[in-house]
């Protein structure tokens, strides 16, 4: 008797899930714009990583050099003062503003012409993402013992070979969990894209929502799939990890 | 300027970290195939002076010949000059990114353009040498302090430098160790490498070297063979430092 109340009371369960979802995104085939989100949203975030990474590694491979220049004269120091004005300019600005303002600023008043949102989105976190990239790799290169660049260069390596070749790898494999942690935050921040008319994957459940009048299962699919996507991120760095470590045993 | 004979000529080389003065004034020369051994008390310069002799250290004053070349002079491409003067620190400091292999052939192949089969098989007869060739898949991380030395010596000579700067390479060793670190030296001595050597070891510097500089307050106080170093030692500061060191 108990049994077979259970078993119905999950049977009405699974109905009326089956019904919900039947009507939140099959019909209509609303699916679909939560696909577009999810790729967007993916897109969003792979793009202004390659982005921030690349202006991590310039600004901080800058500001680093200055920090460690020997010789605080000449010409050539004061290339490196300028630039390390420039970087800290920008850092102080990127960090010190919130990325959904920087997002409307690119796309309302600088991009005023761009019909896709993506782009300028990618364009926007990319530049908010290098700034705290570069303070890590900042960090990270700090953190390298300055007898490997003395080795490096003392086997005739010059400034950038010893960067890249010596200097850089272990960095890498010093702030991986950090950098590891920006990322997991720059994915999430992308849920702001909406603002600018970009369908990601926040705006995509928030919009069914609105359509549906059916609060409940968009936003926690939407929160499932960050959570998964991010989860697998997290997989991937720990493998990545476990790779750069064979070195230490 | 210089004989044929000589490899590096200093002239009043001058050093100052801020106005902290730490060379003040060196004139020497090192000659071809020659083991030159610097001692000194800590703090004294003696380091400071060999890092000056690959611009590790940008010295103030003063100008430093390389084969003829004032390698001090800005517009000079130091890197090239030290893809010949071969440094091992006293920290080792190999690469722990890389295995053993790895750190020995990677300047050979990206500065000397060596094929990787050449800069491999010269780094493999080299470790054959140092008894190190079933290492050369290991990691630093697992390797011993002497191990770690050998194979920094080794990593230097792969570039076939024309002289070795060696920095206290076996003041971080354990007492156990340093004998292998010194042997390999030895050895290198007698095939006639250039060496300048900055050690606390002074049975070294008595059974190795051909000349001994002592270095007090940023100049050299005293020279000589290893015989009238430590036999006939004439400024009192060096006997006073023979007599805490020996």
């Amino acid at each position: 008797m108990d049994v077979i109340n259970i078993l119905d009371w999950f049977n009405n369960l699974w109905n009326t899930f089956a019904h919900e979802f039947d009507f939140v995104f099959i019909q209509g085939d609303r699916y679909k714009q939560m696909l577009d989100g999810i790729f967007n949203t993916l897109k969003i975030t792979a793009g202004s990583l390659v982005i921030g990474i690349l202006i991590g590694i310039v600004v901080a491979a800058i500001r680093s050099s200055y920090d460690k220049s020997g010789a605080r004269h000449g010409f050539g120091f004061a290339i490196l003062k300028v630039l390390n004005a420039i970087c800290k300019v920008y850092l102080t600005i990127i960090r010190g503003t919130p990325v959904v303002v920087q997002l409307m600023i690119c796309y309302f008043l600088i991009f005023i012409s761009a019909r896709d949102g993506v782009p300028v989105a990618i364009f926007a976190f990319g530049i908010n993402s290098g700034a705290y990239v570069a303070e890590i790799f900042r960090g990270g290169i700090m953190a390298v013992d300055n007898g490997q660049f003395e080795a490096g260069r003392s086997l005739g390596f010059n400034y950038v070979q010893t960067m890249i070749y010596i200097v850089i790898p272990q960095m890498f494999k010093a702030v991986l969990p950090t950098l590891c942690n920006e990322f997991i935050a720059l994915l999430k921040e992308t849920s702001v894209a909406g603002y600018v008319g970009v369908m990601d994957l926040t705006k995509a459940g928030n919009s069914i929502a609105g359509r549906t009048y059916s609060y409940f299962l968009p936003l926690l699919t939407v929160a499932a799939i960050y959570l998964v996507v991010v989860m697998i991120l997290t997989w991937l760095v720990g493998r990545l990890e476990r790779r750069l470590r064979k070195s230490d045993h | 300027m210089t004989t044929n004979n000589t490899l590096i000529k200093v002239e009043n080389l001058v050093k100052s970290f801020g106005d902290i003065e730490v060379l003040k004034g060196i004139d020497t020369e090192i000659k071809h195939g020659e083991v030159v051994v610097i001692i000194g008390a800590s703090g004294s310069g003696k380091s400071t002076f060999l890092r000056c002799l690959n611009r590790l250290e940008e010295s103030t004053d003063g100008h430093i010949y390389f084969k003829d070349t004032d390698i001090t002079d800005p517009k000079v491409n130091i890197n090239v000059h030290r893809q010949k003067m071969g440094m091992v620190f006293q920290q080792f400091n190999l690469f722990p990114h890389m295995t053993v292999l790895k750190n020995m052939i990677s300047a050979p192949m990206k500065l000397l353009k060596m094929s990787k089969e050449d800069a491999t098989n010269k780094a493999m007869a080299l470790l054959e040498k140092v008894g190190l060739a079933d290492r050369a898949d290991a990691y630093p991380s697992q390797l011993s302090g002497g191990q770690k030395q050998r194979i920094a010596i080794v990593r230097a000579l792969c570039m076939d430098p024309e002289v070795m700067l060696f920095d206290e390479p076996t003041s971080a060793l354990d007492p156990e160790m340093v004998g292998e670190v010194l042997e390999l030296m030895k050895d290198l001595a007698k095939e006639g490498m250039t060496m300048a050597v900055v050690t606390h070891e002074m049975g070294f510097a008595r059974e190795v070297a051909d000349r001994v500089i002592f270095i007090d307050e940023g100049v050299i106080a005293e020279e000589g063979t290893p015989e009238e170093i430590f036999g006939n030692p004439q400024c009192p500061r060096l006997k006073e430092f023979l007599s805490k060191v020996l």
